[in-house]
């Protein structure tokens, strides 16, 4: 790591204030994205703020909306009573995150930005756009077995990293920001940009917001939805394509649904299509199937990643038929 | 997209959550922090590099080599100890960052000479080899049963994935841990 | 005695100290006045040092000193016998594979060191590197291990062109990475002309004898320490770069340096299975009966170095197969040089090989165990000699008979589990034993307690637990009342801990040294004299040894659950049943069983290193991307220990038992995924992807 400053911030505003003076801040929260960047020289900001005493750990339900603090821990927020209950898809996602310790570190806003694991975002030597614009993209031609289908451009074909997003983005969570500017709120499908010719913004934040937390609306058919991970083992691996599914079904009939995708796209990818298609359609495997082809229009394979296209539309439509079930 | 003043930020944010003490420690910044470390209920103060994990900080600085580092980049766990009894990596936790919190390594895990149970447990069901990921197995072990999920085989596999022992001592790394637990 | 010692699945040892975190590996040495050193590895893989500027470096906090080719001591790179590499010590330009050592950052802490390295600027002139095994450069070796690089047996031809049923397959093996959870360290202490080296390796007096090669000092003058080694798998049985290295750093620095090699650069000069292609042809009449087989290996090497992967011994050496034809061509690739890992030949020829007979079972319609059963071999099919000892079919039935195998439907995707498709494989073990000459002292005291010295390492595998159990069985006392003393060159000196090796040589030495010992005390009347025994020697394997050939066995029966829409594949039942000849303690001999079905399933499912092939860089150097099995891709092993003497390999009595279960298991899963999916997969490791297209 590159020598930096410390410091601990004692309150939102000064955290805000510290981070806003400093162009080369950065907040600290889990630690587990940021430190690890830092060590493979990625990232080398000169000043860290640690927010980890600011309070914002709490999970609630405020009306009617699941509020989840920015600081709250992913595995704090898979076992709170009222998002299991709300919106199990959320739960399993986080359950199927990193492993047992780093979800006991990671925060639920630190998540929301972690960087991708592209290998040539994560190689100093090698060419990136995202982390070095201009360079180029050494995924592109190169070992993308991992990389995304939906959403790249010919800047950038980097896979979203979080799971936990992808549920979210289907719930039209929202994403709590304050600054330098003021406070605002933003719905998470707008929070994230796609790569375009600009892969290395990422988010629609500027210098010195901070994320406070989530609302998250309570969905009525949440409670009838699951997240399906797939990868080469069984634990402790990104993604090689997930869903998050929720279905209001009535008497075989859907009345509506919520899709997201993860591992697959350069952002969390929430197919509006499909959900159109689903609606009123019936609950059978061949709306399933249709709805995935719909989910997976315009996907786009680079060689070795070519597959995922196949797989993200059979693990949607796996999806649907374990909660149709 | 709704705004509000700075000052309005800063009232929301108090007023979200429990109060907080005033946490001691660096109020402005610095790039070689002074700080208190509790490690098996013992205060060290230390003057580090900001820079220091908290794994190399109990390595290096407090000599306490039982936690291992295996990766350094929070993929295998052997560095796995407990803060305020909770398991995390810690390779990618800054050890200014603890000041305050209750830190527990493989050297707090024994009362003197007598074995944890659990440790016992590793002794006779074999669940190690090499024993270099075993401080780490050990530290998940205990972190896994206060989170309460020692439950059964698969649960037990599953929460014991933030672990890698590449002598391949899994199976018996789940039989010590349902020994201890059904013994307990 | 009422229970007998040899055997005794006796607790470790050693396992206070590991449970405790009291035992020390060489990173947690410290030592007075010790500053710290990090490698700086190249990031291109063809080409050659243009610059370095270690400017920024060397001015930042805490640097001691950055060495470069510029001012690094002048040392002797090369190698100093066949099985040995060429290494890496900053003494040129040339760049011949990704993360070579280019320079070294030395600093008073570990942080400084780290950011450091990263200070220091390489300019490179790059030249495209070739990592594809297509592209190489192909030759044949001049011999692998002491024997010819083709080689025949009958008339393999004409056979196969005569054979009833024929089937000639390409298999692929990918690269693979050791990663133990150690990574490689070394610490290096100059006093004057004296080192000593604490350093993580599988043999001390390699280390000891490579530097004083690389130095031109007197191997008496250094000192190695290694008790407790992290895991190895083979890539601790080199001496590396980093060794020397550290020692030149501190040569340079003027104190100890510590030097440990990051989780990345354990993905640069430190070895790795080499990835082959393998061609197996099988000709058999309608019964099974093999008429001849035919072996043809490709498999990667460095610029600078020839290493052979033994995929054929496998082949050559197991079932009775009177036609046979091998050959091993080597493809030179800009890559680290290839070593030996768990298993090295066996692990991979077994996977070409076992798929091959399944393929074979299938296209006969025959049992894939019968098929076995009619080509066993009573003899080593290509010398002729009686095996030392051969419980191979008590080995199939044994393991066969607990995994249920008879009550299996040979059809393929005829059994499933809800949605899953449910398959069961099966595959033979086998791996060479060897055994190399080995010294003990052996002392016992007035009050009967006995000390024995050898300079072998713990890695894992029980040495300070069994080799006191093999004493005391001889000398009929309890095995708390001997202690063994071991890992460093003070103590006299043991082969390599490697090559299924060790209890058969160090095992040997104390079984030898224990008998003299209870022939002294049987002429003192049992009592030894106030200033104790006294007994060291050598103890080589005598010619008669020769007379047979000794190889430890085993069968594998392995059930999986395929998805067949996800492609996802998870072994949900394994059986091993093994032959490794007399065992020394049933507990940590069946956790080495275990620990090779690991990597076995490991090998079929998961691991493959990746280069970009513009680049020529890894670009999976971490244990995120290159994937090792979690606790949860492991189901319940059953490991049947199929035990019993062998009077013939050696005075131990045993054979090699860390290897033997990686090699077949690999097989076992595919062939199990073949059976539930239809699908036969002929490139490791079967992924999702392979399966859903």
């Amino acid at each position: 790591m590159n020598p930096f400053r410390y410091e601990r911030a004692q309150s939102g505003a000064a955290a805000i204030a510290a981070a806003q003076h400093d162009g080369d801040a950065r907040f600290v929260a889990g630690g587990t994205n940021i430190l690890d960047l830092m060590k493979i020289h990625v990232e080398a900001p000169s000043l860290l703020v640690d927010i980890n005493r600011l309070p914002l750990s709490k999970i609630e339900l405020r009306g009617d909306s699941v509020h989840i603090g920015a600081l709250a821990r992913l595995n704090d927020v898979a076992a709170h009573p009222v998002v299991r209950q709300a919106f199990p898809m959320v739960a399993i996602a986080l359950e199927q995150s990193a492993s047992p310790q780093l979800r006991n570190m990671a925060s639920m806003g630190g998540n929301l930005l972690q960087r991708t694991r592209c290998a040539y975002f994560r190689d100093v030597a090698a060419p990136c756009n995202k982390r070095a614009p201009g360079s180029g993209c050494g995924a592109i031609g190169g070992e993308n077995r991992m990389e995304a289908i939906l959403g790249t451009s010919e800047r950038c074909i980097a896979t979203h990293a979080s799971d936990v997003a992808v549920p979210l983005v289907a719930l039209d969570a929202v994403v709590n920001v304050a600054g330098p500017q003021g406070s605002r709120s933003i719905v998470l499908s707008d929070f994230y940009r796609l790569p375009g010719a600009t892969p290395h913004l990422e988010t629609v934040l500027v210098h010195g917001e901070l994320i406070t937390g989530l609302s998250v609306p309570v969905l009525p058919f949440g409670a009838r939805s699951t997240y399906l991970k797939v990868r080469d083992r069984a634990q402790y691996e990104f993604a090689l394509g997930s869903a998050a599914v929720a279905l209001d079904i009535e008497g075989g009939t859907i009345r509506q649904a919520r899709l997201a995708l993860g591992g697959v796209g350069t952002v969390p990818w929430r197919p509006r299509a499909a959900e159109h298609d689903l609606t009123g359609a019936p609950a059978t495997r061949t709306a399933f199937e249709g709805a995935a082809e719909a989910a997976l229009t315009g996907a786009r394979g680079y060689g070795m990643n070519d597959f995922k296209i196949a797989l993200a539309k059979r693990t949607l439509v796996r999806a649907l038929e374990m909660v149709a079930a | 997209m709704a705004r509000t003043s700075l000052s309005a930020v800063a009232l929301q944010l108090s007023g979200s959550g429990a109060a907080v003490s005033e946490p001691a420690g660096p109020a402005s910044a610095t790039a070689t922090p002074t700080f208190v470390l509790d490690v098996n209920g013992r205060e060290h103060q230390l003057t580090v590099d900001a820079r220091v994990t908290l794994l190399d900080a109990l390595r290096d600085r407090l000599g306490l080599t039982g936690t291992k580092k295996g990766c350094d980049q929070g993929t295998c766990g052997a560095c796995t100890v407990l803060v305020n009894g909770r398991r995390i990596d810690s390779c990618l936790t800054l050890a200014v960052m603890h000041e305050g919190d209750r830190v527990t390594t493989i050297e707090g895990l024994a009362s003197g000479e007598q074995l944890h149970p659990i440790q016992a447990a590793f002794i006779k069901n074999d669940a190690f080899q090499c024993g270099y990921c075993t401080p780490g197995q050990l530290m998940s072990a205990v972190g896994m049963v206060n989170e309460g999920h020692a439950i059964d085989r698969n649960t037990v596999r599953e929460q014991m994935s933030g672990n890698i022992c590449r002598c391949g001592c899994y199976p018996h790394i789940v039989d010590a841990v349902l020994d201890w637990k059904g013994r307990s | 005695m009422s229970q007998p010692v040899l055997g005794a699945p006796l607790d470790r040892v050693e396992g206070p100290g590991k449970v405790t975190g009291r035992i020390a590996y060489t990173a947690d040495n410290d030592i007075p006045g010790m500053v710290h050193a990090v490698v700086v590895e190249s990031t291109i893989a063809n080409g050659r040092i243009a610059a370095i500027d270690e400017s920024a470096a060397r001015s930042a906090p805490g640097v001691i000193a950055i060495m470069t080719p510029r001012n690094a001591p002048r040392v002797d790179a090369r190698k100093v016998d066949a099985n040995d590499s060429l290494l890496f010590l900053l003494q040129g330009d040339a760049v011949e594979f990704d993360r070579q050592p280019v320079a070294v950052a030395i600093a008073e802490t570990f942080e400084q060191a780290t950011y450091a390295a990263r200070l220091v600027r390489v300019r490179y002139d790059v030249r495209p590197p070739t990592t594809a095994l297509a592209s190489g450069e192909r030759f044949l070796p001049d011999q692998i291990f002491g024997k010819p690089a083709q080689h025949k047996r009958g008339m393999p031809e004409d056979a196969f062109a005569r054979a009833a049923v024929t089937l000639k397959q390409t298999y692929r093996t990918p690269t693979e990475h050791h990663n133990p959870m150690e990574t490689h360290a070394t610490i290096a202490q100059w006093t004057g002309d004296r080192l000593t080296i604490y350093d993580a390796t599988q043999w001390v007096f390699g280390v000891q004898h490579r530097l004083a090669a690389t130095f031109g000092i007197d191997p008496k003058a250094i000192r190695v320490v290694a008790p407790f080694v992290g895991g190895a798998f083979g890539c601790k049985g080199q001496t590396w770069s980093h060794v020397p290295l550290a020692a030149m750093a501190a040569r340079l620095a003027g104190r100890p340096v510590k030097l440990v090699v990051t989780r990345p650069q354990m993905f640069g000069w430190v070895g790795h299975r080499p990835q082959t292609e393998q061609v197996v042809g099988l000709g058999a009449a309608r019964d099974g009966t093999l008429a001849a087989v035919t072996h043809d290996v490709l498999s990667e090497t460095s610029m600078s170095d020839e290493f052979v992967e033994p995929s054929v011994v496998f082949s050559r050496d197991l079932y009775a197969v009177p036609n046979y034809a091998m050959s091993d061509t080597l493809s030179r690739l800009n890559i680290s040089k290839p070593t030996y890992q768990r298993g090295p030949g066996e692990s991979t020829g077994s996977f070409a090989m076992e798929s091959a007979m399944d393929e074979l079972s299938y296209a006969l319609g025959i049992d894939p165990l019968e098929l076995r059963l009619r080509n066993y071999s009573a003899n080593d099919p290509d010398s002729g000699k009686p095996y030392s000892s051969k419980r191979l079919r008590e080995c199939y039935a044994a393991a066969a008979a607990q995994f249920g195998w008879s009550a299996r439907n040979p059809k393929v995707r005829s059994t499933s589990r809800g949605r899953m498709l449910v398959g069961s494989g099966m595959a033979t073990a086998s791996r060479a034993t060897h055994r190399s000459p080995c010294t003990v002292r052996m002392r016992m005291n007035a009050d009967g307690n006995v000390l024995v010295q050898c300079g072998t390492i713990e890695q894992g595998t029980g040495t300070p637990t069994v080799y006191p159990q093999l004493a005391a069985e001889i000398l009929e006392i309890p095995p708390e009342r001997v202690r063994f003393e071991f890992g460093n060159t003070d103590l006299p000196a043991a082969p390599i801990a490697a090559g299924s090796q060790t209890s058969g040589s160090v095992g040997s030495a104390v079984v030898v040294a224990a008998r003299r010992m209870r022939e002294l005390l049987v002429s003192h009347d049992g009592k030894p004299p106030a200033d104790g025994f006294e007994v060291e020697l050598e103890d080589s394997p005598p010619p008669e040894e020769a007379e047979h050939a000794t190889q430890a066995f085993g069968a594998h029966f392995a059930e999986v659950e395929v998805d067949p829409d996800l492609g996802t594949v998870r072994v949900t039942r394994f059986v091993g049943a093994f032959d490794g000849g007399r065992i020394l303690n049933a507990k940590t001999a069946r956790s080495q069983m275990l620990g090779g079905i690991v990597w076995g399933i490991s090998m079929a499912l998961f691991e493959d290193t990746r280069y970009d092939a513009r680049s020529g860089r890894i670009m999976n150097a971490n244990l995120s991307e290159y994937l090792v099995p979690t606790n949860a891709d492991i189901p319940d092993v059953e490991v049947i220990l199929i035990a019993g003497d062998d009077p013939f390999a050696n005075p131990a009595g045993a054979k090699g038992i860390g290897e033997v279960g990686i090699c077949g298991s690999a097989a076992a899963v595919a062939n199990a995924v073949y059976h539930a999916t239809g699908i036969r997969i002929r490139d490791l490791p079967i992924t999702p992807d392979k399966l859903i297209r």
